[in-house]
């Protein structure tokens, strides 16, 4: 089976230190998948290089149907190409109201020339709309993003991805800082978003990541430890050791 | 669309509104209707002013939306100068010439009009050969173009070069100083072409209008100005609406956010950049003409600075903040280095505006700074509906 995907043998190094160790993990087409690990294993550094944000010093990142190498590419090209990102610190244009974040982000041509003569259009609304509805936004599209909690911000930004309308959603700890009724939420969110496109949630919340239910991958120390079902992961002596073992469990 | 880019800047039309009453007061009182309560030279002032106001808005918006703190835009502008005043000179000289001329037996041969001309403009570098530069400078149309086209290229190359290398911050801000540093370094030079440390003069002597008064030209210039202003200040006020404006303020606040969106924010950069610039450019040749001279000295880096500064106090973000800051820190500016402050006594030290106008200006930018980031425009924020 062909894979949306490919990430093979990549080693990144920050100033002699191995933080991604010849890592090789694939992602189907509309797959859902978490990605677990204890503090500093590389999931966000695993991110940065499938989004071009870090360049590797070896290995691997293919693309799609086509087989595109992601490595040349600029981060605005990998995101045109259908790779959303949602970073660990919730990033959303707080001077902006919803509906501007989620206009910048709705799929549309992305050329200044375009963007400036952009006009407004009735269908484009009515997908802002639908995303506002998805993450439970539709009564804040007027205000301001700053004014946002926290809760909210995390979701408008998982809303800027779906308005993307990415094949990849890679979403960095969604569920930080969220009372566990917003967690149930997200998770609901993530799974509706999952049955059209693959998306991949990195996660220290074991709830979380339960309710999730797709397969889990666990990474340490810059390479996958692990692969599977939550409990087959989860009754795994090496994975009991170096992660659940700790704080986290 | 169109009610919608009015209805998202209810500031414009308040704006484009004080300043036509603005313009057709000050016109009205000037010594060309002959009520005369404006002087001439008073009427210049507020036409500069005008053009300082146009460089500001543009500065607003590479820096209050755009989050580039550009150094160099003072540069832009004195191309812009520099480029009409070559045609000014240029054809101003040859009229003067050709008078001169015109009494002799024998009629002069075209290069001995252009070796007269040449004298008389560089006699003062110590040469009488037109360089290069000044190929088209008896070409009003080619000289306009260039105003638009020198500082856009300028930028464009600049620019691209930067933004490519993702120099961002303090370390473009400095970059930009050293370009405007070594654009007045390089004019400073005698064999740069044009007139070294002279600089160009005679600017306000429009040539085909040796018969108008200067109290005309003045109010020409200075409605010509207002237009130029108004035209900037919807032109910007349309950039920075819409999903541009949402870009480009995005990118002000959160660049990698805007790329991982899919933005080619180098783009955008590249484009803000320059557009301001050649903005820069049209204040400037609209600017010298009235000052009627111009010395690499305009183009220093701290002029650039200065343009930072107005727009601090005036309020980023906001291009009527823009306006206030740039209007009323370089009035006040002339007010205290021209002498018009009294000079305070103290007994034992006696404070020199001249000298001291500085250091006000100084402190005042960090009180702004620390103390009221909006600026001065900041509390119209109370009465507009909505602050960018
Ligand atoms: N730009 C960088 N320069 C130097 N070291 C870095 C850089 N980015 C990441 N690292 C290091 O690489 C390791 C992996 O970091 P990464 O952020 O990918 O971890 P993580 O799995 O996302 O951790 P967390 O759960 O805390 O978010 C860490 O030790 C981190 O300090
Ligand atoms: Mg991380």
């Amino acid at each position: 089976m062909s894979m949306l995907l490919e990430v093979n043998g990549v080693s990144v190094t920050f100033d002699g230190f191995r933080a991604i160790n010849n890592l090789s993990i694939n992602f189907a087409e509309a797959e859902l998948r978490a990605i677990i690990g204890p503090n500093g294993a590389g999931k966000t550094t695993f991110m940065d290089i499938v989004t071009g944000k870090t360049k590797p010093d070896e290995g691997q990142v293919i693309w799609g149907d086509k087989n595109t190498s992601l490595l040349g590419l600029s981060e605005s090209e990998i995101a045109r190409k259908g790779i959303g990102r949602k970073f660990q610190k919730p990033s959303v244009f707080e001077a902006q109201t919803v509906r501007q974040n989620l206009a910048m982000a709705l799929k549309t041509p992305r050329g200044p020339f375009a963007v400036l003569m952009h006009k407004k259009t009735k269908p484009n609304a009515q997908r802002i709309e639908a995303v506002a509805e998805q993450i439970g936004l539709q009564d804040s599209l007027t205000r301001n993003a700053g004014e946002l909690s926290h809760g909210q911000k995390q979701w408008l930004e998982i809303g800027m991805l779906l308005a993307q309308e990415p094949r990849l959603m890679l979403v960095d700890e969604p569920a930080a800082g969220m009372t566990p009724e917003e967690r149930e939420k997200t998770t609901d969110i993530l799974k509706e978003a999952a049955k059209t496109r693959a998306v991949v949630v990195v996660e220290h919340d074991m709830e979380f990541v339960r309710r999730l239910d797709c397969k889990v991958t666990v990474l340490h120390e810059g390479a996958v430890l692990a692969e599977g079902s939550l409990d087959h992961v989860t009754s795994n002596q090496t994975v009991i050791d170096v992660y659940l073992g700790r704080s986290h469990a | 669309m169109r009610n919608s880019f009015l209805a998202q800047n209810p500031s414009m039309l308040w704006f484009i509104a004080l300043l036509a009453v603005f313009t057709i007061a000050v016109t009205l009182l000037s010594e060309v209707t002959g009520v005369g309560l404006i002087s001439t030279s008073f009427v210049k002032t507020l036409g500069k002013t005008l053009c300082l106001c146009l460089v500001a808005i543009a500065m607003d918006v590479v820096w209050g939306y755009c989050g580039i703190l550009s150094l160099g835009h003072f540069a832009f502008f004195g191309i812009g100068g520099y480029a009409i005043g070559m045609w000014l000179m240029y054809a101003r000289t040859e009229g003067i010439v050709l008078d001169s001329l015109a009494g002799q037996p024998i009629p002069p041969t075209p290069a001995e009009i252009s070796d007269a001309i040449g004298n008389q403009i560089f006699g003062v570098v110590g040469s009488s050969e037109f360089p290069m530069i000044w190929a088209f400078a008896d070409n009003l149309f080619v000289q306009l173009v260039m105003v638009v086209l020198v500082p856009g290229l300028l930028a464009l190359v600049f620019g691209w070069l930067a933004f490519r290398s993702r120099v961002t911050g303090v370390y473009l801000s400095i970059l930009t100083q050293a370009m405007t540093l070594a654009l007045a370094l390089y004019l400073f030079q005698n064999d740069s072409g044009l007139r070294g440390n002279n600089g160009l003069s005679g600017l306000q002597n429009i040539p085909g209008f040796e018969e108008t008064s200067q109290a005309t030209i003045s109010i020409l210039f200075f409605l010509a100005s207002a237009v130029a202003l108004a035209a900037g200040y919807v032109f910007f006020a349309w950039i920075v609406s819409g999903k541009m404006g949402s870009v480009v303020k995005g990118i002000r606040d959160n660049e990698a956010r805007v790329r991982f969106l899919g933005y080619h924010v180098e783009s955008y950069k590249l484009f803000i950049f320059t557009t301001t610039a050649v903005v820069a450019g049209i204040a400037g040749a609209l600017y010298y003409p009235q000052a009627g001279i111009i010395n690499p000295g305009e183009i220093a880096p701290i002029a650039s600075i200065y343009l930072a500064v107005w727009v601090a106090i005036g309020g980023r973000g906001r291009l009527y903040g823009a306006v206030i800051g740039a209007t009323f820190v370089s009035l006040l500016s002339s007010w205290f280095t021209g002498g018009g402050a009294p000079d305070i006594n103290l007994g034992f030290y006696t404070v020199q505006w001249t000298d001291w106008w500085l250091v006000l200006l100084g402190l005042s930018f960090v009180v702004v700074t620390l103390f009221f980031p909006k600026g001065i425009g900041g509390a119209f924020d109370y009465l507009v509906r909505k602050p960018s």
